[in-house]
């Protein structure tokens, strides 16, 4: 407790996740974070005049809504004088969205706040090349029809690719996918363990699908020109996936000694996912069971010309410290997974104390039990809209506390830029 | 009081119009007294070097001319003198020596736009509220202070005669677009554009018009010749549009004609002459009287006046079955009451296609520029669905529509009372279920009321409101309040079978039946309500609302009213051939691609009967007519509607009754009943004691009494 406040976790829903360029195709990012939210406002029947802001985030913004948070909080549902924001911190953006909002919260700047995260990779800005956009600068500005004939005559074939965003390092020029591959290397991951983890990625977010569990968090998505096309479940989990199949894909980042593949990593995903949080006194004032509290978070980053995905081996032990408890107590944990590569590595460094005295840690942070851990899967089978990840780890992580009855639980994001996040969830 | 008061800013007289005592401006005698004094005084003042009209009301500019006084006009004569005196009163500011301007925010209607097209210049506000046009022949009368002279000289023929023969308003953008007005501003700088258009012109004299824009507009407005098809054009489609029933239209056609074509002075004397015919016309009258009705009606909550209440204020609604009902009353419901309205239903399928059918209801306004892009995606986000009762606990008003099963409605409703507020409103809309069955077993049945909407929902102004017996005040006029506010005239019902309008509609579709049944061709039957002025005749009526709702509707009036109700055989005959009218494309009329095309002369087969030549129109219109007549009046005995009043506007809204017979009963006391019962005894000699006269005829036949009148 800070500042004799707790934050609730009150409840989080989110959009199907949908692999890229499938059902989202042609939804702007904001019309799922919208959906999203309203969801989320008529499941937990709470009156839009109680919500004092809301936070979102994205990390491939839309160049006509670039504050995304803003157009939710002009909902027709909520009084137009809610006031909104959007942040990005990579991939762990929406985790923090709910830290923000948990730090006003404690703060007493609020007592109710809307954070989440949408992501669209269907959506995404596509760039002309600087020279063609200056030719067209230049055109516009033209005073004569032949002025503007002239500038357009400066026109070649290859003005007009456009140049589409790759997700790379900007300080590297490193690309997700090799940085994971870099890891498996040096880390001595093999294919068949990375394999072998997609696939218990794959079975479990099927059967967390099947028992209704994550179908619980999930609104359903009215597509399709007749609206009747609904989508209640993540279309990327392969209930039916085997190694035999998973071993067959070629590897994508390094083709000759590369282990990294389309199956052992996160797709490309559209998607929202948003957590209401409380006050635990206005939530208990207003009628509400807290799935969970927040008991610390923290953040970390190291050279992303390192080892890029290795964030959480530092992010996770301060996030413990500050929570002032030990691995060993906690209950469960949500592991986003970017690659099975780069989960596997992760795991490693926390285990071992070769990697605490790399890292300068007083000794290993903890081995990681497969049966508290991602128990519902993962991104690689749920997918990955990059800025919703993190609302959907809290969102599934204090859902399960609460089933399973579990004091601690923990969520740890490694993130693009070489950091890494944690968030320590407690039940009393 | 006055009703004009004159500041002077920069030697610009400011004239403002602010009528005590009243919510808006209009004109009338007292009125039009003062305004001519005034401009009088302006005249003479020639410190005065333009003047500026505007008004002191929020809301209004001029609402139009004072209705009030306009059924005080008892000779043709009168009439006239009032439409002259009218019209000289708008010479004395259009021949004014200086500029003349009109600053106008909020309604501009009929006299009130007059005055504007007598200024010299017109400003007008982009604020929603304004609307500006000539909306007399609404009224069964046409502009009569220069308006059908004035509009076609300043935005040409086609434009004027569009706005005039359909009495439409226009919003700003439009009405500068059509050269109705010379700016669009917004209200915040109406004042100050207006005071330093009366400086500009005051220096550079009065505007120069042009002619209308275009080499069409040229043809079409300036010759003879396009001038002659335009007016052709107008005439035909305007006898399409009234058939025949509504003079004014047709003489305001004329005005402007010869307005256009024998110069100012002719056009505003056959103005006068005609307006004065037609004020004291029984067309004009009944129109009137239907105009003073829903006017009362919207200040009409239901319930007896000095009832104290306070209703529900309706944010939320939660609509149960996503069907063609249920979307449809929740796209009107956000469309024009703004509200969250949540669907609910068995499967997300359907959920989905009501969503999408709701959303249509405000695409269709988006595509016709009724909304902007902005406003409609605001609404869309107020409709949502879902497949469980998530976002019920909070709605105000639960409305269930799902399919009409008395067994399936009170499961819904104990649902419903198990999700929402105590005092939250639950609604039934049914057209053939009495409500208080629904009510039975309900923990508050005092907050269940029935909720009619007619089909389709988007377009049709009439909602019944039907109360049950426990049913509280407060439910009534918050459910009055709300239908209002979906745009609906609302009219409260007494729970008895059928309502009022199925109820008085059951007999005339029966009586169609009986005729087809005798050989009496189907488009003589819908041609013979249609010359009566019914928009649509009883055949082709049946296949619109479908003949396995008709049949539904027709076995319960039958069980409830007995004999006289006894269904026609043709129903049963249709729908053992699947025809079940419009909706799948097979009923009495050939349907291609949604598309009437003509009477399916199968079914004449198909009912045993062979088409014979020689009816009597006139027997046909009667035996149709008379029915519904009767029923009216055994409904009214019974306290159906709780006022002529009603009734008439009931029948008018819901069936299209027409309106220049002011309604079933408004219709019976202008026969007089004993005419009624003379007609109805003859028919029944003729064709069956279902004609026997209602004992509240007879009784009224007796006293001299009428339905409106009272006894």
């Amino acid at each position: 407790m800070i500042n004799g406040r707790r934050v609730a976790i009150v409840a989080g829903v989110r959009t199907p996740f949908a692999r890229s360029g499938t059902i989202f195709r042609d939804v702007p990012a904001v019309a799922l974070a919208r959906h999203a939210a309203r969801e989320l406002l008529y499941r937990t029947e709470i009156d839009g005049r109680e919500i004092d802001e809301v936070i979102f985030s994205q990390v491939v913004p839309s160049l006509l809504t670039p504050n995304v948070a803003r157009e939710v909080s002009l909902l027709p549902q909520l009084p137009p004088s809610v006031p909104a924001y959007t942040i990005n911190r990579a991939c762990a953006s929406a985790a923090q969205a709910i830290h923000n909002a948990a730090d006003q919260i404690t703060l007493r700047n609020a007592n109710v706040v809307l954070a989440g995260g949408v992501e669209s990779l269907s959506d995404i800005p596509l760039l002309h090349s600087r020279r063609f956009s200056q030719i067209l600068v230049d055109a516009s500005k033209a005073r004569s029809m032949g002025a503007r004939l002239a500038a357009l005559g400066r026109v070649r074939p290859r003005d007009l690719v456009p140049v589409t965003p790759a997700i790379a390092e900007p300080s590297t020029g490193e690309t997700m996918g090799q940085s994971a591959e870099k890891m498996a290397k040096e880390n001595g991951i093999t294919r068949e363990a990375q394999d072998r983890y997609a696939l218990l990625s794959h079975q479990r977010a099927a059967a967390g699908t099947a028992d209704g569990r994550l179908v619980s968090e999930i609104v359903p998505w009215f597509g399709g020109a007749g609206m009747d096309e609904v989508a209640t479940t993540d279309n990327g989990i392969r209930a039916d996936s085997t190694l035999e199949q998973l071993a067959k894909l070629r590897p994508v980042f390094d083709r000759r000694y590369g282990t990294v593949t389309a199956g052992n990593s996160s797709p490309l995903t559209d998607g929202a996912a948003v957590v209401l949080l409380m006050s635990e006194e206005k939530a208990r004032a207003l009628g509400y069971e807290p799935l969970a509290l927040v008991r610390s978070y923290a953040v970390s980053a190291v050279d992303p010309g390192w080892q890029l995905l290795m964030g959480p081996a530092l992010a996770v032990p301060r996030a413990l410290e500050r929570a002032g408890i030990r691995w060993s107590e906690l209950g469960l944990l949500e592991i986003h997974e970017a690659f099975a590569a780069q989960v596997l590595s992760n795991v490693q460094a926390w285990g071992s104390k070769a990697w605490a005295d790399r890292l300068g840690l007083p000794g290993p942070v903890g081995e990681v039990d497969w049966d508290r851990a991602n128990v519902m899967g993962g991104s690689i089978a749920i997918g990955h809209p990059f800025a919703a990840t993190g609302a959907r780890l809290v969102t599934t992580l204090a859902n399960e506390m609460r089933r399973r009855d579990v004091q601690y639980g923990l969520v740890s994001i490694c993130a693009q830029g070489g950091m890494g996040y944690a968030m320590v969830l407690e039940r009393t | 009081m006055p009703a004009f008061t004159v500041a002077y800013d920069n030697a610009i007289a400011v004239v403002t119009f602010d009528l005590p005592g009243e919510p808006v401006n209009k004109l009338n005698r007292e009125v039009m007294r003062e305004f001519q004094e005034l401009m009088t005084q302006l005249r003479a003042n020639a410190g005065a070097r333009a003047v500026v009209f505007v008004s002191g009301k929020p809301d209004t500019f001029i609402a139009g001319a004072d209705i009030e006084e306009f059924t005080r006009l008892k000779t043709r004569t009168e009439a006239e003198a009032l439409s002259r005196d009218g019209q000289e009163l708008m010479n004395l500011v259009a021949d004014f020596p200086r500029p003349v301007i009109a600053a106008i925010h909020g309604a501009c209607i009929g006299g009130g736009y007059e005055l504007a097209l007598a200024c010299h210049y017109r400003i007008a506000t982009d604020a929603p509220k304004t609307q500006i046009g000539l909306s007399e022949v609404q009224l069964g009368v046409i502009p009569a202070a220069g308006g059908c002279v004035r509009l076609p000289r300043l935005i040409g023929a086609r434009a004027a005669l569009d706005l005039i023969l359909a009495g439409r308003t226009e919003r700003p953008q439009k009405a500068l677009r059509l050269g109705m007005v010379d700016e669009v501003v917004p209200q915040s700088i109406l004042r100050e554009v207006a005071l330093a258009a009366g400086d500009r012109l005051a220096q550079e004299g009065k505007p120069k018009r042009g002619t209308a824009a275009g080499a069409t507009g040229f043809l079409l407005d300036r010759t003879p010749m396009g001038r002659e098809l335009v007016f052709r054009m107008a005439r035909k489609q305007v006898l399409r549009k009234t058939g025949g029933h509504y003079p004014a239209p047709l003489a305001a056609l004329d005005v402007v004609r010869i307005g256009l074509e024998q110069g100012m002075a002719a056009g505003l004397r056959a103005e006068h002459e005609r307006f004065g015919e037609l004020a004291v016309s029984p067309v004009s009258r009944k129109l009137v009287q239907i105009f003073f009705a829903t006017t009362a009606l919207r200040k009409d909550d239901g319930v007896p006046p000095g009832t104290e209440v306070q209703p529900r204020r309706i944010r939320r609604l939660g609509i149960v079955g996503s069907g063609f009902m249920g979307s449809a009353i929740a796209g009107t419901a956000v469309l024009n009451a703004e509200v969250e309205a949540r669907l609910k239903d068995a499967d997300l399928v359907r959920v989905g296609r009501g969503l999408r059918a709701a959303t249509g209801i405000l695409d269709d306004r988006l595509k016709r520029r009724r909304l902007t892009r902005p406003q409609h995606q605001r609404l869309v986000a107020l409709l949502s669905g879902s497949a469980d009762y998530s976002g019920f606990t909070r709605a105000d008003l639960v409305i269930e529509a799902v399919f009409e099963d008395l067994a399936l409605k009170r499961r819904v409703i104990a649902e419903l009372e198990a999700e929402v507020a105590p005092d939250a409103i639950v609604a039934t809309n049914t057209s053939t279920i009495p409500i208080r069955e629904i009510a039975a077993g309900a923990r508050h049945p005092e907050r269940v009321i029935g909720m009619h909407f007619f089909s389709p929902v988007e377009k049709m102004p009439l909602l019944e409101v039907i109360p049950h017996q426990e049913t509280n005040p407060a439910t009534i006029v918050g459910t009055v309040r709300f239908g209002r506010k979906m745009g609906k005239t609302a009219i409260v019902i007494r729970d008895h079978p059928g309502f009022w309008v199925n109820r008085i509609l059951a007999p005339y579709l029966n009586e169609a039946g009986v005729l087809l049944e005798e050989g009496v061709p189907i488009e003589l039957i819908d041609r013979s309500m249609a010359q009566f002025g019914f928009p649509v005749g009883p055949v082709a009526l049946l296949d619109e609302v479908g003949l396995d709702v008709a049949h539904k509707a027709a076995k319960v009036m039958h069980q409830a009213f007995g004999d006289r109700l006894t269904p026609s055989g043709v129903i049963p005959k249709m729908l053992e051939d699947e025809r079940q009218g419009r909706k799948n494309g097979r009923g009495f009329y050939v349907y291609h691609q949604g598309h009437k095309a003509g009477v399916d002369e199968r079914v004449y087969r198909l009912l045993g009967v062979k088409p014979l030549e020689g009816f009597d129109l006139e027997d046909v219109e009667r035996r149709l007519i008379f029915m519904m007549l009767n029923e009216a009046a055994m409904a009214y005995a019974e306290g159906v509607v709780r006022s002529a009043r009603d009734g008439d506007i009931g029948a008018i809204f819901g069936i299209g009754f027409p309106a220049f017979r002011g309604g079933p009963l408004r219709m019976m006391d202008d026969l007089g009943a004993a005419r009624v019962v003379d007609t109805l005894r003859q028919l029944a000699t003729a064709h069956g004691p279902r004609f026997t006269p209602a004992p509240a005829l007879l009784a009224m036949a007796e006293t001299g009494a009428g339905f409106h009148s009272g006894p």
